[in-house]
This record gives C-alpha cells, structure tokens and sequence, in this order.
C-alpha cells in the first residue's frame, strides 16, 4: 500500500453526492453537505452545490447566475497585478471621499450586467483617482481587499480535523469551549492518540475532540465516548464524514452509570428514566374528530381510533422494549470494554468540572498510559494536578498553555499578523503508573446486591 | 513493544523509558542478563525489568525506585540522544495536525536528523502509511535506521542518504505530505511538489530565520501552492504551587483594642508562568498543493 504510485483520481478524492464537505472563502469555512437542489447560503450569497459532484477536493469554483458553481480555471487571478503607476508615499493622498468615482448603484448595476468579481476590481481601480498615487504595496493592499469583497470563488474541501478545529474556532468557539486549534493539536499528541488502542473521550465539544480522536485511530481500535445526560452529542463528529466502518469502533458510555461500573454494581436501564412520556392521546386528539358528523359516526369512529390507539400503543410499547433491549446489551458490552480498566488514553475537554469525572475515569486505564486534560479555565485543571499529586498513580503531570502567533510573510513587509488569539485554553497532561502501595482491598458492598443486578466484575473476572 | 503498538509487559529486546523524575529520565535497551546503573543502585533486566508491567515502580539496589515506561514518541522526544537539533513536542503536535497525518498517510520528510519527528509521524500513520525520510549525513542516516529498527517502526519507513535539494525524495506523486527542516526549503519545494500526489496534499517548513521563511514562501507561490501561512507556536508550562501571602495589618477600628494577630497569612493556589523560558523554536509555514 504504502508504494501504491497508482492516484488516478477514485472516490477518496472525487466530490460526490451526500459527501459532507467544507465550503471556504479567504479564512472563512463552512460545513455542508452535496445535495442536489438544495440551496447554501455562505457568506452572504446562496447557490447550488451541485456542479460540484464529480469534481476534484479542492477545486476552486466560480458562482455563476442562478447560484450554478462553475470549476475556475486557475492562472487566470492574476491578471489585473501587471506594472502599473504608482506613487512613492502617501503624502499627497486625502481621504475626502471622492476618490472613487463609482457610487454604490452603479456597483451593483455593474453585478447586476453579470460582470464577474474579477472585472468588478479591475473597474474600481480604473475609477479610483488615488489609485495611481498609492504605492506599490497600498496598491496591492487594495486590490487584495477589492477582490475579497468582490469575489465570489468558493473552494469544497475535504473535511479534517486541521479544517473543522479552525471553522469551529473562528465561527462557533462558545460550542467548542474556545478549544483553538493548536491546544487540540497538543491534546492528540500528548495523548499519544494512534491506530489501534482503546481510548476513552468525554467532551463537550460538540462532538469535534471526538472526531478529531476518531481520524487519528482511522477506523482501528475502540473510542468509547463518555457522556453526560441523555446521549452522546456528535455534531461536529458528523461533518468529518467518516465512512461507516469508523463507526463500529465508536461505542458510548453514560457518565451517570460511571460509579456504578467501577463499584461492580452496574444495573443497565431496563426502562430508561429519559424514555418520552406515555403519550396521552385522550383530550389532543379528540378535537380534529369534532365538528358536523352525527353522534352515531363519531361513536363508530371512536371505537374504531380507540382500537386503533390500542394497537398502535402497543407496536410502540413493543418497538420501545426492543430499543430498550437493545440499548440494554450495548451499555453491557461497553461496560466489558472499560471493565479490564485496560484503557490506552484518556481525554477530557469539557465545560463540566473536571476532576470529578478525571479521577473516576483514570481508573479505567491501564498504567504507563498518556491522559490529557483540556479546560478554558485554568483553576480547574490546577485542582486536578493537586488532587492527583495526593492520591498517586500519575506522573509526569504537566499544566501547559500554547501561545499562538500568525505571520504576513511579504517581500520587505513581514511582520506578525495585527490580531492574535489571546488564550487557546489550558491542558493538564500525564502518565498513569501502577499505584504504589498494595491496593486496600476494595470496599465490599454491605448490602446484598439484589439479584436483578448484574455482577460485572464476577461475569468478566 | 513498539512505538506504534502498546504492549503490556516489559519484554527482552524492548526499549523502556526508567522515570526517575520530571526532568531526569532516560532510555534503556532491555536485555536478559543486562544491567542499568542509576543513582539510586543498579536495575537488573532480568529481574527488574522483563516480565514485569509497564509503569511499574521498580526499586533499585540502594533501595530508592523508579517507574519503567512504555515508550512513547513523546517520552522519545525527551530522552534520544542528540545527533542534530530536534523538533520538541509543541511544534511536533501542530505540523502533524495542520498537515492533516492519520493512519495511511504518506509522507516525505527531510532531514531525518534525530528522528524526533519522524517517531512522531510513524505514530499517527501507522499500520498502514509510510514514511520516506532524506538525510544528507551518511552516519545520521545509517543511526536512524537502526533505531527505527529497534523500534519495531522498520517497515514503515524508507530511508534514504541523499541531498533532498539535489536528489529529492526518491519517489514521485505517491505523498499526501511532506516536511521540510532544512537550511534553505526553497530548493526543495520543487521537489516536494513532484512527491505529492495528484491529487494535491500538504506541505511544511520549519525555520528558525524569517529570512529563510520569505524565501520558502516566494518559492511556494511561484510553485502554485495554496493557503500558504506562516505560523508560530510556543508551549508555557505553569508551575502549580501553594503560595502564603501575609496579610498586612491594617490596625483596629477601636484603636484601644489588643493589635491584630501578627504573621496572619493566606494560602493559594496559583499556578506560575517559568522565570525564563523558550522564546522561539522556528517558524513553521504551511501550504497546500491543489489538485491537478
């Protein structure tokens, strides 16, 4: 495989319909997904995506009229930076706000003949009478700005976790916990994340420290995902579009059945507490049923619905013990996951507390193993490091924090970009070793476990 | 053992990590029969060592102990030997993410230098990527593949002596990445682009000068690169430490009354950026190669 010189294009690298992509423009990006007819509005303009199947990842295009994207043909940006006139310094310009002979209606008459982004800068530059005064670099600058007002290019990119860590970063950071980018790159390395072991993931970021988890181990290995109240979120985790055999290695956890677990005590929902209420068709339905007809129609009717109710009440009642079953036997076979506490990582990005769920999940893991733990704040993770440096069985504990700085790399003007990111979050890495000291026997429960309950530590020993 | 596959029990021929503290570990070859001097008596392979856990507290002869790691690339990362400089950790974190590794991928990188970088790659492409790695220095080459040998990463990697700006890669259109850490990138960005796929892929460099960085990039532009940026990373650790401060004595509303409890002081938590720390490692610039 690995000297596999074959690339004719196949469907790794060929858009096709229901692909989940991510639309860019300039620094902007956007998740979608290829489906015909269906209009995306990005950046303030709506189009259809689909001339896009069948082409190339990565390929720029162009958004004609009536929203239809058209492949750009590249090599042809350039044409409007040729040797031009310009001035030596800005003395002599005044911002008066005459300059551009172009007003606001003329513009959109302009877009409104069909003339492409490009014509539209190459016609503000022709109408500005500073234009020539400016430098050489302000030139640039101008038309640089121009362009990314005017010009309507979209680029569909396969989905990664380098591209959705910074769409969720600059569009969505209260949904991610203001996990930036390069603080999930720390989180992926330090937890030596890789091909093949079983790691344990609870987030709260809308299901992205998850995909991010899941594209590192490529379908090989276990990911069991931890989480709090009714069900695991994957938001996030959905647009990578991973293909489906990534799923099978993707199991889920509540954090609520957590204790239970590690007390040998779990008992698996048989009924779940969240399940919808019975629906109480008495009262809502009955109004539709009103109305002309006779007494005698509405009774037969009534029969009739009642029955109806009845039956359909049960195939409900009936699919919903099944889903019940069925949720019953997978929570079973995770717990036999976690039960060996054989774990090999262990990652943490939540806006719940940390410590609590750190401390009980550690014990899930095997020792000489990374865990890493990502918070927004710092005091929490200074909680755990001090917890942890009492109760043993991790070392190596390191409370870090990145700094993160861009650069505008050209010729004679290379300097760090004017805005940078303040704070990406703070991350508590370590190793678990085996606890020192013989482990006190563990506490055996008083009361008799009654006999619905299923020893787990018994059924896997 | 191996760098790309945890094993539970400590086994001959393995490489073990022995932890003595934060900032004193080292690597040892595990042998039947071998033994490993440290500061606290000897550690017996035989009987220390092999058979036993991974993390586990091993105690020496003069009675002080340690714990014996699995290896990682991280904990490889702190304890090779150096043969060049090396890439540490935070750097190492970014260009594996912002070039987009996972299982499979290919990927060409020059120099190989200490092969920090390169444990770091084999990790995440593994079991089914490869890496093709350049080094212009025969001994360096020839040590690096001796190591990845003892790692058990062996057949996931190619090394190659020879000059990348001269010679390139030694392969064409197969890498979805590649990474440059040499002195002048900008000779080498045709020849990262003829390893790449035809489908398009990523590209690094990692300078410490910016003028190596505005070289590389005019060079990148003029190849038809993409989305290419420059960046920087730098890693703060914090100190998590228990401070005392005083409280000052600020006197007593009815000034007859018996002074204020004198050395009344609080306790907090805090955690303390360092008093020094490093200030700069490289730049590390990105871009893409479209498709064709």
């Amino acid at each position: 495989m690995a000297n596999n010189v074959d690339d004719s294009p196949d469907a790794l690298c060929t858009i096709g319909e229901g692909d989940c992509v991510v639309l860019k423009r300039g620094d902007i990006f956007k998740a979608a997904q290829i489906q015909k007819n269906r209009k995306v509005i990005f950046e303030k303009q709506w189009f259809f995506l689909d001339n896009a199947v069948g082409e190339l990842y990565g390929t720029a295009f162009e958004v004609a009229s009536g929203g239809t994207l058209q492949p750009k043909k590249p090599k042809l940006t350039e044409s409007i930076t040729e040797v031009r006139e310009a001035g030596t310094d800005n003395r002599n310009i005044v911002d008066d706000g005459t300059s551009q002979k172009l007003t606001r209606d003329d513009i959109e008459t302009l877009k409104g003949q069909g003339l492409k982004g490009q014509d539209i800068v190459q016609q503000l530059v022709e109408n500005s009478s500073s234009f020539r005064d400016k430098t050489e670099f302000a030139q640039e600058k101008y038309i640089k700005k121009k362009k990314k007002k005017y010009e309507n290019t979209v680029t569909i990119l396969k989905p990664s976790t380098r591209i959705l860590a910074q769409m969720y970063h600059g569009r969505e950071p209260g949904k991610i916990c203001h996990l930036r980018y390069d603080s999930l790159a720390q989180m992926l390395t330090l937890g030596n994340i890789h091909a093949g072991s079983k790691v344990i993931v609870f987030e709260t970021c809308a299901g992205l420290v998850l995909g991010a988890v899941m594209e590192r181990m490529g379908g090989h290995g276990s990911v069991i995902q931890m989480y709090p109240g009714g069900g695991p979120v994957r938001a996030a985790t959905d647009s990578f579009g991973f293909p489906k055999h990534f799923l099978h290695t993707l199991h889920d956890f509540p954090l609520c059945k957590v204790q239970p677990l590690l007390a040998g005590r779990l008992s698996p929902d048989a009924q779940e507490p969240d399940a919808p209420p019975q629906p109480n068709p008495e009262g809502r339905s009955q109004e539709s049923g009103g109305g002309d007809s006779t007494v005698e129609k509405m009774e037969s009717e009534m029969e009739r619905e009642t029955d109806d109710r009845e039956k359909r009440r049960e195939d409900k009642a009936q699919e919903r013990k099944m889903k019940n079953e069925e949720k019953r036997k997978k929570q079973l076979a995770v717990a036999a996951l976690l039960q060996p506490r054989n774990a090999d990582g262990l990652v943490i990005a939540s806006r719940l507390h940390p410590c609590p769920v750190l401390l009980a999940l550690l014990k899930f893991m095997a020792p000489s193993r990374p865990f890493v733990v990502y918070s927004q704040y710092r005091e929490p993770l200074i909680e755990c490091y001090t917890k942890l440096r009492e109760q043993g069985g991790t070392i190596n504990l390191q409370l870090t924090e990145t700094w993160l700085r861009h650069y505008q790399v050209l010729p004679n003007r290379t300097h760090p970009v004017l805005l940078m990111s303040g704070g990406g979050g703070y991350i508590l890495s370590g190793t678990t070793v085996m606890a020192g000291p013989p482990k006190p026997t563990p506490p055996q429960s008083a009361e008799e476990p009654s006999p619905k309950r299923i020893k787990l530590q018994e059924a896997d020993g | 053992m191996s760098f790309v596959e945890y094993a539970e029990f400590i086994q001959d021929g393995d490489v073990a990590i022995i932890f003595m503290s934060h900032d004193s570990m080292f690597p040892v070859k595990v042998q039947q029969g071998g033994q490993t001097q440290t500061r606290y008596g000897v550690i017996r392979h035989s009987t220390d060592l092999i058979g036993r856990r991974f993390g586990s507290k091993v105690t020496c002869s003069k009675g002080g102990w340690v714990y014996v790691l699995h290896p990682t690339p991280e904990l490889w990362t702190l304890n090779l030997p150096h043969r060049t400089q090396i890439l540490y950790t935070t750097d190492i974190a970014n260009i594996t993410m912002m070039l987009e590794l996972k299982p499979g991928s290919v990927v060409c990188e020059s120099g190989t230098g200490s092969g920090s970088l390169s444990h770091a790659i084999l990790r995440t492409i593994a079991p089914s990527g490869h890496l093709y790695t350049v080094e212009f220095h025969q001994q360096r080459a020839e040590k690096a593949t001796e190591e990845f040998g003892e790692h058990k990463v062996g057949h996931l990697v190619t090394v190659l002596n020879q000059d990348v700006c001269k010679d390139g890669f030694g392969v064409t259109g197969v890498a979805d990445a590649v990474f440059l850490d040499i002195p002048s990138p900008w000779e080498a960005i045709g020849h990262a682009k003829a390893a790449m796929k035809r489908r398009g892929g990523r590209v690094c460099s990692f300078s410490p000068c910016i003028e190596q960085v505005q070289r590389t990039c005019a060079a990148l532009a003029e190849q038809d690169f993409g989305e290419i940026c420059t960046l920087e990373v730098l890693l703060r650790v914090l100190d998590v430490r228990a401070v005392s401060l005083a409280l000052p004595d600020l006197g007593k509303e009815d000034e007859g009354g018996l002074p204020a409890t004198p050395n009344a002081t609080v306790t907090c938590r805090t955690a303390m950026p360092p008093r020094e720390m490093a200030g700069h490692t490289g730049y590390l610039t990105f871009a893409t190669k479209g498709p064709v």
